[in-house]
């Protein structure tokens, strides 16, 4: 069943008709097999970058589609109701054009941006170390100056799109402290820069991670987004943007699995009746509705801050970690509503389960979240 | 190069459809409907076609208000202009009816060729592109799989059971295609944007000439008198092998005419 969808303009209501058929038949016929191969799916983001899927949150005189966050995290939702990794892929997308776009001066934008917007090019975002996770800050990976140019050294652990994206939003050190990070975008074929072997991991086997090494990597000079120093604040304002696309993300799996487990109960039968008769198990798909739909309504309310243009911090970090806590217990839930068959790969909600994991770990543990909502409020 | 792409509102073939009950027509009133998605495959050809040139695509449709949609989804896709003939007297038009509308419209229109469908989801009888051929005294080339614009020639190759032809003829003409013409394009974002400020021209049965009493239920050449719902499939029926499993199979398929 659809999610029910109060959709604020007459385009946005076909733009989720536009997404829904381009995810029945894309997404939905390849999700499977792709997953169980670990491939990387580049043909169904050039499908939606075609589109104009993945510039939505973008101004148009920049090739986006000017939409609000409101309207495109409902379209990331959507996508990640079929498929997480493409989800996750499209958020991380907005989100390594989103230091260009906040940080980088007219000229930059002008001549980077309706490339990165237009849909053919996929990008991808470092900031993540082996040693520096939830404390970016610690991070070695150093870029230095030398004439016209920064030459970076390091390695970048964890990147999604790792070895698959056109370009890199690359956060480096240049001095030493936490105000002593700066923001590049490194296209992919800079000579020096390679992907490790990708990750392997528990789900999200369609999004390729990896380790991205830098080994004299030189960028030009033009190519630093925002002064020396601001870097670890562009990466931590894009994340504040990147949490709500997480958020939609998880929601979306949530649905995902809701539905099957549902559809599943219905037809079920114990104990002479569909299993979805037996109140004990009625109230566990109660339950998994409510966290749901509270899903949906805790990461929209952010989105309209954030649209509204009002700080938004806080309320990212609680859609977040809400949504994703939510989805993990959805997902869990739905195999158990499934029994034995829900344990099998017969079924997908094994793997949502496993997909999930992942949502409360990445663009800031849930911790860490949990650390952000609770500095706020000591404030 | 200027083409008018025909196109059909039609519900939802992965719903339920069914019947109304009152008049036996099909029911557009229970289940969502949308453009055909055999139609989109002439939509693609139009757009095709037209890409290179100077003409424009335009979107003609029968229908009721809600058929409205299936103009815009084409305009979505990247066609020019759209009509839309309504009048509550169309209702439970029968082919020939549908084909008298379309030509006169298309008279109204300036086009080099015209495209339809190979035939319509619901209805799928397959016989209006000619229909409206013969009225207009066009050629028709249709169920076209391959189509080619050169000029003002278009070349079609029509696969056959048990050959394949290649068909020529100067516009005018009426071209219908298959579904093996090449996958219809999504619309994309900026096409839904765009398709806001298309024209969508609005007719009815006077503005097009033509009296009520020549359309609708009314003027049907045929009428379903009954209809019934195709009973649930039976169980199907299991051999066991006991030796003679391989001969049990033959007289099954033989019996069923398939060897
Ligand atoms: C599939 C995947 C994709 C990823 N994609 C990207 C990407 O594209 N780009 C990128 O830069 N990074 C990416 N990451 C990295 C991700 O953001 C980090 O894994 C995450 O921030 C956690 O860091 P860590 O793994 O080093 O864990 P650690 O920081 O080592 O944390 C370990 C545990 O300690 C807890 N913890 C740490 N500090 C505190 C504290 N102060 N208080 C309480 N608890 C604490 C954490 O919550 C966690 O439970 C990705 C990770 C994964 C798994
Ligand atoms: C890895 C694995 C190993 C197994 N090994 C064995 C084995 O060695 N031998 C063996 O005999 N079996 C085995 N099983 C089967 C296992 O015991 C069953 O899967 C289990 O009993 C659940 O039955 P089911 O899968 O048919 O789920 P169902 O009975 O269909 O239940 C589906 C859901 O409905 C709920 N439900 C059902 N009835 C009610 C009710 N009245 N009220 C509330 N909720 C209800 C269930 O709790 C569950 O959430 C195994 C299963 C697995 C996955």
């Amino acid at each position: 069943m659809p999610a029910e969808r109060l959709m604020p303009t007459e385009e946005s209501i076909d733009l989720i008709a536009l997404t829904r058929d381009i995810v029945d038949r894309e997404l939905r016929p390849r999700v499977d097999a792709a997953e169980r191969a670990a491939s990387f799916p580049r043909e169904v983001f050039r499908t939606l970058g075609r589109a104009g899927l993945l510039g939505l949150p973008y101004p148009e005189e920049y090739g986006g589609g000017g939409q609000p966050y409101e309207v495109y995290l409902q379209v990331v939702e959507e996508i990640a109701s079929a498929w997480a990794s493409v989800g996750v892929g499209t958020s991380v997308h907005a989100l390594s054009c989103f230091g260009l776009f906040t940080a980088g001066t007219d000229e930059q934008k002008q001549r980077w941006l309706p490339d990165m917007l237009g849909g053919e090019l996929l990008g991808a975002y470092c900031l993540s170390e082996a040693h520096a996770g939830s404390d970016p800050a610690a991070m070695r990976t150093r870029a230095v100056r030398v004439g016209d140019e920064y030459v970076i050294d390091g390695a970048k652990a964890w990147t999604t799109h790792g070895g698959e994206a056109d370009f890199y939003k690359v956060m480096a050190r240049t001095s030493e402290g936490s105000r002593g990070i700066s923001c590049f975008l490194v296209p992919a074929d800079t000579p020096g820069l390679v992907a490790d072997n990708p990750e392997d991991k528990m789900g999200l086997m369609g999004s390729t991670t990896a380790t991205m090494l830098f080994d004299g990597v030189r960028v030009p000079a033009e190519r630093r987004l925002g002064e020396e120093g601001q870097g670890l604040s562009i990466a931590l304002a894009g994340l504040d943007s990147g949490r709500l696309g997480i958020a939609a993300v998880a929601t979306g799996v949530a649905q995902g699995a809701l539905d099957v487990a549902v559809a599943y109960a219905r037809e079920r039968e114990s104990f002479g009746k569909p299993i979805i008769e037996h109140q004990g198990l009625a109230f566990v798909l109660a339950d998994m509705a409510a966290a749901v739909e509270s899903a949906r309504a805790t990461y929209l309310a952010a989105a309209r801050l954030k649209d509204a243009g009002r700080p938004f911090s806080r309320q990212a970090s609680i859609a977040k970690l809400v949504a994703t806590d939510n989805a993990m217990r959805v997902t869990t839930d739905a195999v158990q509503v499934l029994g034995g068959a829900g344990y099998t790969k017969d079924f997908p909600v094994e793997r949502y389960m496993r997909e999930v994991k992942v949502m409360q770990i990445f663009e800031g543990t849930n911790q860490i979240q949990r650390l952000v909502i609770s500095r706020g409020l000591a404030r | 190069m200027n083409i008018v792409v025909c196109v059909k509102y039609v519900p939802d073939a992965t719903a339920d459809r069914s019947f109304d009950s009152s008049d036996s027509t099909v029911d557009r009133e229970g289940v969502d409907g949308l453009l055909s998605e055999l139609d989109e495959y002439a939509v693609e050809q139009a757009l095709l076609a037209a890409e290179d040139g100077d003409g424009e695509v335009t979107v003609l449709t029968v229908g009721p208000a809600d058929a409205a949609d299936a103009v815009r989804k084409a305009l979505q896709m990247g066609a020019d202009k759209g009509v839309h003939v309504e009048d509550d007297d169309i209702a439970g038009s029968d082919a020939v009816a549908t084909s008298l509308i379309l030509a006169k419209a298309l008279g109204t229109l300036e086009y080099d060729l015209v495209f339809f469908g190979m035939s319509s989801t619901d209805g799928t009888m397959g016989v209006v592109p000619t229909m409206v051929a013969e009225r207009l005294g066009l050629p028709a080339v249709t169920y076209g799989s391959e189509i080619t614009v050169d000029g003002s020639t278009v070349t079609v190759r029509r696969d056959g059971d048990v050959a394949t032809e290649t068909i020529t003829a100067t516009a005018p003409a009426v071209v219908s295609v298959t579904d093996q013409s090449g996958e219809p394009r999504y619309p994309s974002f900026k096409g839904i944007m765009a398709a806001k400020k298309k024209p969508v021209e609005d007719l009815t049965l006077s503005d097009l000439g033509i009296d009520a009493s020549e359309v609708g239920l009314g003027a049907a050449w045929t009428k379903v008198l009954s209809f019934a719902p195709r009973p649930p499939r039976s169980a199907g029926e299991i051999v066991t092998d006991e030796g003679d499993g391989g001969t049990k199979l033959a007289e099954f398929l033989a019996s069923k005419k398939f060897v």
